[in-house]
């Protein structure tokens, strides 16, 4: 009887820890059911790189949100990855413990902030400066990656100061009984070797950033077009599928799945290189 | 988890070297962290400010109207849904993290496998498992827009933050605790639940936090499961807007700017209570 018991709830442990694996291969089963027939449909090379996304004349070209998507993500990148960087070395090597005990707890405050809360302020602070200072609409790649540059942030900052300090103190000695200030010490011998953990964190904020919908909405413009400068307006792919779902049916519904296939593959082509790297440093 | 080398950091730093460069990076050093407490303080302060004189009674009437768009009916389901989600993910994600803490063979393929999976599910985006919601629930199995469809779609998302947390706290409770039980003739089961499981409540509690406080603030996920019905539901397959999702409909209808400020200052305050509870209680467990 007692035995039974312990067989029983060993199974039912083990279905519990199976849902997370049932539920990835669901996923992937509903996205490429109702995508990949919709791809061969439009025909793949006139979804994947056809410029022109006009539902009502059934014309399915991605390519004009794939690149929205690449540009913010990269404009996100250049905003996020320095400051965020800069920052985790102050807070692991400059900034005094007292200081260090308010910094940190804000810096994970500011990564709960929801992200419809982000796009709000977005909408109401960094849209209008950029609109005075360039012109236009002020919505576009520019103010989207400001925005999620900032977005990303706390991702940024909490890998690398995990990985600062999983460097051994004594590279950090060494170049001290070299000579070396505290300052250079920190920054050419500290930060170099714990440079794949950073690098990880750049990707995992890459994942962030592309898979975020609700702040970009709000600032980026969301023309469905080629974009044409930094002040452009330009439509990520999750803005696309965001949009235009709750009123598509037939070829279009299927193609906007398509493009969260598409997206879907991006991430975990980036959640793969994620955990190769990070597993590599840790 | 800092190193102490701030305390060097008079004694070695430029100060008794007179070098240029290494002054140029303390500087910028600085600035970055700077700028990034400066636009965490902007954020929260803008939307405080704005927020607060929008904050009026009848924002708060049982009903939700076209001339007072009253966000109680969402802070109601927002309740209802963080509760149901949590009643399908607790269970599964503390099942998950057992079996992985306390059953599994380490560096088993199996496992591999589960962990691989786990991290998957962390990294793919909210928009997606908001469409995945709306092909398997409400299209598929026919529920609908509805207040079930939502907590299931959120219950796969945060599964992973509490099956991560609930692992760590089970891994941190000392092997001995597990041999004394198992030397007083206990079973594997009533080790876990009368022994391993009661110590590690604290850390299982501050990943539900975590989890409430993404539910909480998630928007893209619910448009296309639960819908942005705002009323409070009858019953569970009908729609529901949580409180994020009030505050996207507001925007984009354009004309209730105020009342968004109002709505965001509810969101923010709860979430970062939220959160913050979780990090309190992360250093509770921490300090024993």
């Amino acid at each position: 009887m007692r035995q039974g018991g312990e067989k029983a709830a060993q199974f039912l442990f083990f279905l519990c820890a199976c849902i997370s694996v049932f539920s990835v291969v669901l996923i992937c089963l509903f996205l490429l059911i109702n995508g990949v027939p919709a791809i061969k449909n439009i025909g793949i090379e006139n979804f994947l790189v056809g410029m022109q996304w006009k539902p009502l004349e059934n014309l399915f070209g991605i390519l004009p949100m794939m690149l929205g998507s690449i540009f913010v993500t990269g404009g996100a990148i250049l905003v996020g990855v320095p400051l965020g960087i800069l920052c985790a070395v102050y807070m692991t090597n400059f900034c005094p413990k007292p200081l260090y005990r308010m910094l940190k707890p804000a810096i994970n405050l500011l990564a709960g902030v929801p992200s419809i809360v982000y796009g709000f302020w977005g909408l109401m602070v960094i849209v209008p400066i950029v609109r005075q200072l360039f012109g236009g609409s002020g919505k576009g790649i520019l103010t989207a990656s400001l925005l999620l540059g900032f977005m990303v942030l706390p991702t940024i900052i909490g890998v690398t100061e995990t990985s600062l300090c999983a460097v051994p103190r004594t590279y950090y000695e060494g170049a001290l009984a070299l000579g070396a200030t505290h300052e250079r010490s920190v920054f050419f011998a500290l930060l170099p070797a714990a440079k794949s953990g950073i690098l990880a964190g750049v990707i995992l904020s890459v994942g962030r950033v592309l898979g975020e919908t609700m702040a970009v909405i709000m600032v980026a413009g969301n023309q469905a077009a080629m974009p044409q400068g930094i002040t452009s307006g330009v439509r990520t792919m999750t803005a696309n599928i965001a949009m235009e779902m709750a009123y598509a049916s037939g070829l279009h519904k299927d193609a906007l799945i398509a493009t969260a296939a598409v997206l879907f593959l991006f991430i975990l082509i980036i959640n793969l290189c994620f955990t190769l790297l990070y597993e590599k440093t840790i | 988890m800092t190193y102490d080398n701030h305390k060097n950091y008079n004694r070695y730093s430029y100060k008794n070297k007179k070098d240029v460069s290494s002054l140029v990076l303390r500087f910028i050093v600085q600035a970055a962290a700077f700028v990034t407490i400066s636009i965490l303080v902007v954020i929260v302060a803008f939307i405080l400010i704005k927020g607060i004189p929008n904050i009026s009674r009848e924002l708060f009437e049982w009903e939700y109207t076209i001339g007072n768009v009253s966000m109680m009916p969402s802070i109601i389901n927002t309740m209802l849904m963080t509760l149901l989600t949590l009643l399908a993910a607790v269970p599964i994600g503390v099942g998950c993290a057992v079996y992985l803490a306390e059953y599994a063979k380490k560096g088993s393929r199996l496992v591999k496998l589960i962990r691989l999976t786990t991290q998957t599910l962390t990294g793919i985006p909210s928009i997606v498992y908001g469409l995945f919601g709306y092909l398997l629930f409400v299209i598929t199995l026919k529920w609908g827009y509805s207040l079930l469809a939502g907590a299931f779609t959120l219950a796969i998302m945060v599964l992973p933050v509490i099956v991560c947390t609930t692992e760590e706290a089970l891994l941190s409770v000392p092997d001995t605790f597990r041999e004394g039980s198992f030397g007083l003739g206990a079973g594997r089961v009533r080790t876990i639940f009368h022994v391993v499981m009661p110590s590690a409540v604290p850390g299982i509690l501050g990943g539900i936090i975590l989890a409430v406080g993404r539910i909480v603030g998630e928007t893209a996920a619910l448009i296309f499961t639960a819908g942005t019905t705002a009323a409070v539901p009858g019953n569970l397959f009908s729609s529901a807007r949580t409180l994020a999702v009030h505050m996207y409909c507001l925007l984009g209808e354009g004309f209730y700017t105020n009342q968004a400020y109002a709505t965001a200052v509810i969101l923010l305050v709860v979430v970062l209570g939220i959160n913050g509870l979780a990090g309190w209680a992360a250093g509770k467990l921490k300090a024993k």
